[in-house]
């Protein structure tokens, strides 16, 4: 239970840090502000994916691949250290 | 299962598009790109031949892998706002991977965790996977193994050594980006490049680094805690 308390904590302390230090910023990834900046620089075009997701599907794709990575990472917790009897 | 849930938050709530350290399809020359694949591929192999050999020795094995390959592949794709640059970047996950489940198997799941991303996320690309598997995978695995043998070997906490070894392996592995990056989109000096793209990541990944050391260092003493009969399988006890 702690931790997913300090999950929580940990969550609101980085959303009033963005609110608060950077208001106004588009939150780039350092592949747009470093790596795609360093290409740009070299004329080296970026290529697109075989599996080309923008927009919302992309939102989509990141929802399943968080909520099946996190099934996988639970399912196997379980497995390895099941809760002791008195905890059930 | 906590962890595991709080990670889909984080994940749910900053998920928009990929924010990586990733090289992006498309940026290696071809040179460039089959001498990552090639300088990686023996380390993939050597993860492969290892899980067999352990997984044989240890039924639990194999979900201790499937455990910390689902952990890195969720961490690895999971942008976190850095509030004092106002950018966002993820952590790595290969150095806790490698002080939980020893190097080379960190380097199997980073590569299937970024083959996964390369396919169906647009994070990272095939043609640049060579590069990305060694940046994260055989860069930050070993930086953080050999970061945490040492620790323990000089003294420190277990907690300590965690930290170091998730800290240094996060900025081994943006260092390796740079490296990579530079000598590929050399123009006229590597150096000048190089410490052009590393200094450029410095404001994100200093912190972003913290973060990963005490993500490290939570996951590592909170396995040992919780049981501490499978230190047998965790890579700092039995320097596998």
């Amino acid at each position: 239970m702690k931790y997913a308390i300090g999950a929580v904590i940990f969550l609101i302390l980085v959303v009033v840090g963005v609110s608060v230090f950077q208001p106004t910023s588009e939150w780039p990834g350092v592949d747009e502000s470093v790596i795609k900046k360093a290409a740009a620089e070299a004329n080296r075009p970026v290529g697109e994916g075989i599996i080309n997701i923008k927009g919302d599907v992309l939102l989509f794709a990141f929802l399943t691949a968080g909520a099946v990575g996190g099934f996988i990472a639970g399912y196997t917790f379980r497995g390895l250290f099941p809760p002791s009897p008195e905890r059930t | 299962m906590p962890l595991a849930l709080s990670l889909i938050i984080v994940l749910t709530v900053f998920a928009d598009k990929a924010h990586a350290m990733h090289i992006a399809e498309g940026l290696l020359p071809a040179p460039w790109a089959i001498f990552w694949f090639a300088a990686s591929a023996p380390f993939v192999f050597l993860g492969l031949r290892n899980l067999k050999i352990r997984s044989a020795a240890d039924p639990n094995f194999k979900a201790m892998v499937g455990l910390v390959g689902a952990a890195v592949f969720v961490i690895s794709c999971m942008p976190i706002p850095i509030p004092i640059a106002g950018t966002c970047s993820h952590p790595c996950g290969t150095g806790m991977a490698a002080i939980l489940i020893g190097p080379t198997l960190s380097i199997l799941v980073a590569s299937v965790a970024l083959t996964l991303q390369a396919l169906f996320l647009a994070h990272g690309g095939l043609t640049t996977l060579g590069a990305n598997i060694f940046a994260m995978g055989v860069v930050g695995s070993y930086v953080g193994y050999g970061t945490f043998i040492l620790s323990r070997r000089m003294g420190l906490p277990i907690f300590a050594s965690a930290f170091l070894a998730g800290l240094l392996s996060d900025w081994g592995t943006y260092a390796m980006t740079s490296v990579s990056l530079a000598a590929a989109l050399d123009l006229n000096s590597f150096t000048t490049l190089f410490t052009t793209i590393f200094i450029a990541f410095i404001p994100t990944q200093l912190p972003l680094g913290i973060i990963e050391g005490f993500i490290s260092a939570g996951a590592y003493t909170f396995l040992r805690s919780r049981r501490p009969e499978y230190t047998a399988m965790l890579a700092g006890e039995t320097n596998r």
